[in-house]
């Protein structure tokens, strides 16, 4: 299969990830033949057999509702470079 | 004096617990080996020796106190991969988007580490995020494999291998998602446990694909990993996957004895294409076992074919979940952009390296509408098959015997510009992620160039130990782990 690069933009932009040109046409080949590659599963007959969500027995992961310590503000802040008044901040989300 | 950084992990503990040596002097050989070597062999993205004279410092004052709390390993070197959170220390997962990012936590499996007492000389490279097979991928520097500097150490633990391969440190802390243990392992000639999934916490390892995701170690033997590994695994409530069952002490064979034990030999890991001198070492291996009393009982697992597609399915879609929080925001590089989502985008775009990206494009497709029962779901079924196949094998045998990599320690830039080449070297290791069963890479041999050539070792779920003793009865019937590099 071929993906078009109308496609990578689509995927691209469902990703947040800003693309140059010669990056999507790159990703558009790489991507096509990793996918090809992937068609083979395409071939298996898995009627009945359920997806694997996770490799072990579920456990109960409950637990008592205790408050606990947690990391205070300005440690959790203290990675970020917007910052105000002891919260992230962000450019604008609309004009 | 004897050189204290070509010893083991277990001559290391008996110099210190008998204080023929202090920490210190033990710490300052690293650092000093470390500073001579690592121009040559680049194992190292942040180096910590102001961090790790003042643990061995402490170290000293608590052995002199006598009162040592249960410190099985206090003033032992380590090496942390830098995927691993540490506390005040700088972790980058090998990427510009975490260039400056302190994390303000230390992962479950390092505090108990240096909880048994510890000193940690740096943390090591990675591919970035963990995503790749030779740490070409780093954005810092390409680890060079200390057998041979022209070529790669694996990856993505191939700093935390070549650390070790180079006696760097001791022992080193690795992750493996699809074979970042084992793989670089084998082509360090060194050897690498990948627990069980969920016998180690995961809690503070950057999450990369957290279904397949686990915390292991690199050391010189597997006496020495045995040493460490319980200190390092058990429950823990901050990680909801890890398993709350009980450790059981790990029980050395005294002598390379190998009777009652039945070893699996599946034919689809000795296929075309392998390099032939890796057949033929991991071959003489088995038969070395089993002349020394194992069983080996010819096994099939029939969908080892599928394992490589399921897995660049599954490990990207849940790569592409779990990279979704760098935005450019709460931590890491961050874009400027006018509006919040050209910040993302353009944070993103330009912090993420080349295989991140892929990786994320990959993911997206696999989940997007339209796709996600065709890819990812037919890939979750798929990925019970193969988990099955192990099941029914492990009903007739106790481990399976395999080669770890289809080839020895590729050239630097030699796979660089094909993706799908390298994902093929990953084609031994990924199925035991999607199993989530344990596996353990060690050195049986060597190629015509010098390089070593790894076998793998893969047990039922908590089947670890059973892994490091036979390892280790190995290891008292051969020398191929002590063999050391002399180029570097």
């Amino acid at each position: 299969m071929s993906l078009t690069l109308q496609e990578v933009e689509h995927i691209a932009e469902l990703a947040r990830l800003t693309l140059s040109e010669a990056e999507k046409e790159e990703y558009r080949g790489q991507l096509s033949a990793i996918l090809d590659y992937a068609q083979r599963l395409l071939d298996l007959d898995t009627e009945g057999i359920p997806p694997t969500s996770s490799v072990l027995p579920p456990q109960s992961v409950l637990r008592s509702d205790e408050i606990k310590p947690s990391l205070g503000p300005e440690t959790v802040l203290k990675n970020s470079k917007h910052t105000k008044d002891n919260q992230f901040q962000v450019p604008p989300v609309m004009e | 004096m004897t050189d204290l950084t070509q010893l083991t992990v277990k001559s290391t503990l008996a110099l210190l617990k008998n204080k023929q040596v202090s920490s210190l002097e033990l710490t300052r050989a690293y650092l000093d080996r470390i500073e001579n070597l690592e121009p040559q062999v680049q194992a190292f993205i942040t180096r910590t020796p102001e961090l790790a004279i003042q643990q061995a410092k402490a170290a000293d004052e608590e052995r002199a106190q006598g009162n040592l709390h249960g410190k099985a390993l206090l003033g032992l070197p380590v090496a942390v991969k830098d995927v691993l959170a540490l506390q005040n220390v700088r972790c980058t997962c090998g990427s510009r988007i975490l260039e400056d990012f302190i994390p303000p936590y230390t992962a479950t499996s390092v505090q108990r580490l240096l909880d048994a007492g510890v000193v940690v000389l740096g943390k090591t490279n990675t591919d970035e995020f963990a995503m790749g097979s030779s740490t070409e991928n780093s954005a810092y520097q390409t680890t060079h494999n200390p057998w041979d500097l022209e070529r790669v150490p694996g990856g993505s633990s191939g700093g935390s291998a070549a650390a070790v391969a180079a006696r760097l440190a001791p022992v080193a802390m690795g992750t493996d998602t699809g074979g970042s243990v084992r793989q670089p392992a084998s082509l360090c000639g060194v050897t690498g446990l990948k627990p069980t999934y969920g016998r180690v916490s995961r809690y503070g390892l950057v999450a990369y694909g957290s279904s397949l995701d686990s915390v292991g170690l690199l050391a010189q033997t597997a006496e020495d990993i045995s040493l460490m590994i319980n200190y390092m695994a058990g429950f823990d409530p901050l990680d909801a996957t890890s398993a709350d069952l009980p450790l059981s002490p790990i029980d050395l064979p005294q002598e390379a004895n190998f009777q009652g034990k039945r070893i699996g030999v599946p034919k689809e890991y000795f296929i075309e294409g392998i390099q032939p001198e890796v057949e033929e070492q991991v071959r003489t291996a088995i038969t070395h076992m089993e002349s020394l009393g194992a069983e080996v009982i010819p096994v099939s697992l029939p969908h080892t074919e599928y394992a490589l597609p399921v897995y660049y399915l599954i490990a990207p879609a849940e790569a592409s979940a779990n990279l979704a929080r760098y935005d450019g925001i709460r931590f890491g590089y961050t874009a400027e952009a006018e509006n919040l989502l050209e910040n993302y985008k353009n944070s993103r775009g330009t912090a993420f390296g080349a295989e991140v990206k892929r990786r994320i494009m990959l993911g997206t497709y696999a989940l997007s509408a339209g796709y996600y029962d065709a890819y990812y779901g037919q890939a979750q079924k798929v990925r019970t098959l193969i988990k099955r196949d192990f099941e029914t094998v492990f009903e007739q045998v106790d481990v399976i015997a395999t080669p770890v990599a289809p080839n020895t320690a590729f050239k630097i830039g030699q796979l660089a510009d094909d993706p799908l080449a390298m994902y093929l070297e990953d084609v031994f290791t990924l199925p035991i992620n999607l199993a989530g069963i344990p596996g353990l890479a060690f050195p049986v041999g060597f190629d015509h160039k010098g390089l070593p050539v790894g076998m793998q070792l893969l047990g039922p779920h908590f089947g670890e130990n059973l892994l490091l003793e036979m390892a280790h009865a190995y290891q008292l019937s051969t020398d191929w782990h002590m063999r050391v590099p002399t180029g570097i």
